[in-house]
């Protein structure tokens, strides 16, 4: 079965910037995958590309094996949840949500049973009479979400769904959007530059910085295994060891990702458990994170971070010994 | 020493400050009452006054206002010649209106989606710079334009199209014997004077369409018309319809185009202005004045039931 997206090298300029810069990517039927990366790395950009608002400078794109440059959006089979919504104010929340029916010349009565269910599925029974200004935030994110799936795309694409959402709000829809995604079998290609949001919804992930792929792989490959400093830094937060960092604490001499949360503080009196490497350094920094801490260690060669049980106190200037499994020093090859 | 928890006010400004910081409803009042007592009494009042003349006569015989009420001056409205100057007036405003909406929205559409920096200041500049001339000058302008000996019969006969010009004044009703003298001079006067009116409007509604309304009706299936039929012009249509509120008033109103280029046949602002004049007929003046404030008021009434300020 052909993938639901294929890039195949594609690149889009805007004048001498090189927004997306030689991708390759195969998604395939039924995923929900992110595209995760800081602003201006491409990735909203790979979402206009397959939702056909901008056409490839070069390469090659195609939707369910079909080649699909030079087709406009109004003929491909693909939907788009906007990052502001793009609500039409003219029109009742029912209108909007039937709008693509009604385009596509689906008679009144089966355009509105039809807009009525989408609005059930995202809990807005009843809405149908509603003006869009009359909506909170999180509602118009529904609308716009029915008003996409009614039309049964092949592949839904959300930029930036959940950004303009506050944080309790935005936890419940990823958790709704990702049983709809699971009830429905559609593929999602989402665009994130929460990695929270990437790592907890997605199946696959990939991570753009400037213009290019530099990571493809489940949230726990890209968390656990990253290939590169960016990912390393940008999935969460890492400490970087130099190789020769690496190489002295019995890690291979390579560029080497430390996670803060594999770095326990061992209690004064005990040793360093087999298996670990250590460090002994002074604390510079406390910072109080509610579950855990956040401690900075000044070691003789670099400072380190670590995520401790908050259930210890740390003071400024304390002496402490660190230490970590082996096995959380992860080589990223000699990656820059 | 202590601190004190707030400062004294310092000096009269501070003290003014603090007064309408206490009341607020105070400083709205005395910033509305200016423009209130302009618009109740020059404006609202004068207009009642003209209202009032309205439903006065004019003694035939001495040629005195009669300071009685009686509609019979608006009897007269329905008389004769009078009836033919505001079906005229009406049928000229509304295909300057109409033909001002079409050309209008290209070139608004352009600048509102399109023009950015210098282009968006030279359209800004091609529509304003008209408006900055005198009316008069630009009018005179036009009668040589549109004259026999003007520079639209001499290229019409450059191009051997001589037969076409004529065939056009050949037309009954809107022909004459030049294009200065037919209403289809008028009619071009008109639109060309009144033009920015409608664009202005029209382009400051197009540029609160945002670009992803387009974008998402493309992205729902709709194809560019589908799409300009269902979402640009629903959402133009409050901006058109404010430009076509001046058009169609202006050239309801003005009794000067007509005068210098046109036929001899009158329009109402032409009427209104013989009538108070030379006639001193000041209360079928001022009934011929209601009308396009009448046909105006059901204009509105008739574009808000359609929906058009829908989206406002």
């Amino acid at each position: 079965m052909s993938p639901a997206v294929r890039f195949q090298n594609v690149s889009r300029r805007f004048g001498a910037i090189r927004a997306v810069d030689g991708v390759s990517l195969d998604i395939q039927p039924g995923e929900f995958f992110a595209l995760l990366g800081p602003s201006g790395s491409g990735k909203t950009t790979c979402l206009r590309l397959i939702a056909g608002f901008e056409q490839p400078d070069e390469g090659h794109i195609e939707i369910f094996g079909e080649t699909v440059e030079g087709v406009p959006p109004y003929r491909r089979n693909v939907n788009t949840v906007f990052q502001d919504y793009a609500l039409f104010p003219h029109m009742t929340v029912g209108e909007n949500v039937a709008y693509g029916l009604m385009i596509k010349g689906v008679g009144k009565a089966e355009r509105e049973t039809k807009a009525r269910d989408a609005l059930a599925m995202v809990k807005l029974a009843g809405y149908e009479g509603r003006r869009t200004a009359q909506l909170s935030g999180g509602q118009r994110q529904r609308v716009a979400l029915a008003r996409a799936l009614v039309n049964g795309p092949k592949v839904l694409l959300l930029d930036e769904p959940l950004g303009a959402l506050d944080l309790k709000l935005r936890e419940q829809m990823q958790e709704e959007l990702k049983s709809l995604q699971t009830s429905l079998g559609i593929t999602f290609v989402f665009v994130t530059h929460d990695q929270g949001e990437a790592l907890s919804m997605a199946n696959r992930v990939a991570i753009f910085s400037e213009g290019k792929i530099v990571q493809v792989g489940t949230p726990a490959d890209v968390y656990e295994r990253p290939t590169s400093r960016f990912v390393a830094d940008f999935v969460g937060s890492s400490n970087v060891l130099s190789p020769e960092v690496a190489a002295s604490h019995g890690g291979s001499a390579t560029w080497t990702s430390l996670r803060p949360e594999r770095i326990e503080v061992v209690t004064t009196g005990a040793g360093v458990p087999t298996g670990y490497a250590s460090a002994r350094g002074k604390v510079s920094v406390v910072s109080y994170q509610g579950a855990v801490t956040r401690i900075t260690v000044v070691t003789d060669k670099l400072p380190l971070v670590a995520s401790v049980p908050a259930t210890t106190p740390f003071n400024k200037g304390d002496e402490v010994t660190i230490a970590w499994p082996m096995a959380a020093m992860v080589s990223m090859g000699d990656a820059a | 020493m202590t601190m004190a928890a707030a400062d004294r006010p310092r000096g009269i400004g501070g003290a003014i400050s603090d007064i309408f910081f206490a009341r607020p409803q105070l400083l709205t009042l005395l910033l509305l009452m200016p423009p209130l007592l302009w618009i109740g009494i020059v404006y609202v009042g004068s207009l009642f006054a003209l209202l009032l003349q309205s439903f006065y006569s004019l003694d035939d015989f001495s040629g005195l206002v009669v300071h009685q009420f009686t509609l019979a001056t608006y009897q007269q409205l329905f008389e004769g010649s009078n009836v033919q100057i505001i079906l005229r007036t009406v049928v000229m405003a509304a295909l300057v209106t109409v033909v001002s909406a079409f050309i209008a929205f290209p070139i608004a559409y352009y600048a509102a989606r399109y023009a950015r920096g210098w282009m968006k200041a030279l359209f800004y500049l091609a529509v304003m710079m008209p408006l900055w001339s005198s009316y008069l000058v630009k009018v005179y302008a036009w009668k040589l334009i549109l004259a026999k000996e003007g520079v639209i019969t001499w290229f019409a006969n450059a191009l051997h199209m001589g037969w076409l010009l004529d065939g056009v004044l050949g037309l009954p009703i809107v022909g004459g014997p030049s294009l200065s003298f037919s209403y289809i001079g008028t009619f071009l006067v008109f639109v060309y004077i009144w033009l920015p009116y409608m664009i202005l409007p029209t382009q400051a509604a197009l540029e609160r369409v945002p670009a992803n309304f387009i974008e998402a009706s493309s992205d729902l299936g709709a194809d560019p018309g589908q799409t300009f039929r269902t979402v640009i012009f629903p959402l133009a249509l409050p901006g058109i319809v404010a430009g076509s509120i001046f058009t169609f008033s202006l050239t309801l109103g003005d009794y000067i185009i007509p005068q210098i280029v046109g036929n001899s046949r009158l329009m109402i602002g032409q009427a209104v202005y013989t009538l108070q004049g030379t006639a001193g007929n000041i209360p079928l003046a001022a009934a011929f004045t209601v009308v396009p404030m009448v046909i105006m008021a059901f204009y509105l009434w008739m574009a808000k039931r359609m929906g058009a300020f829908d989206v406002l």
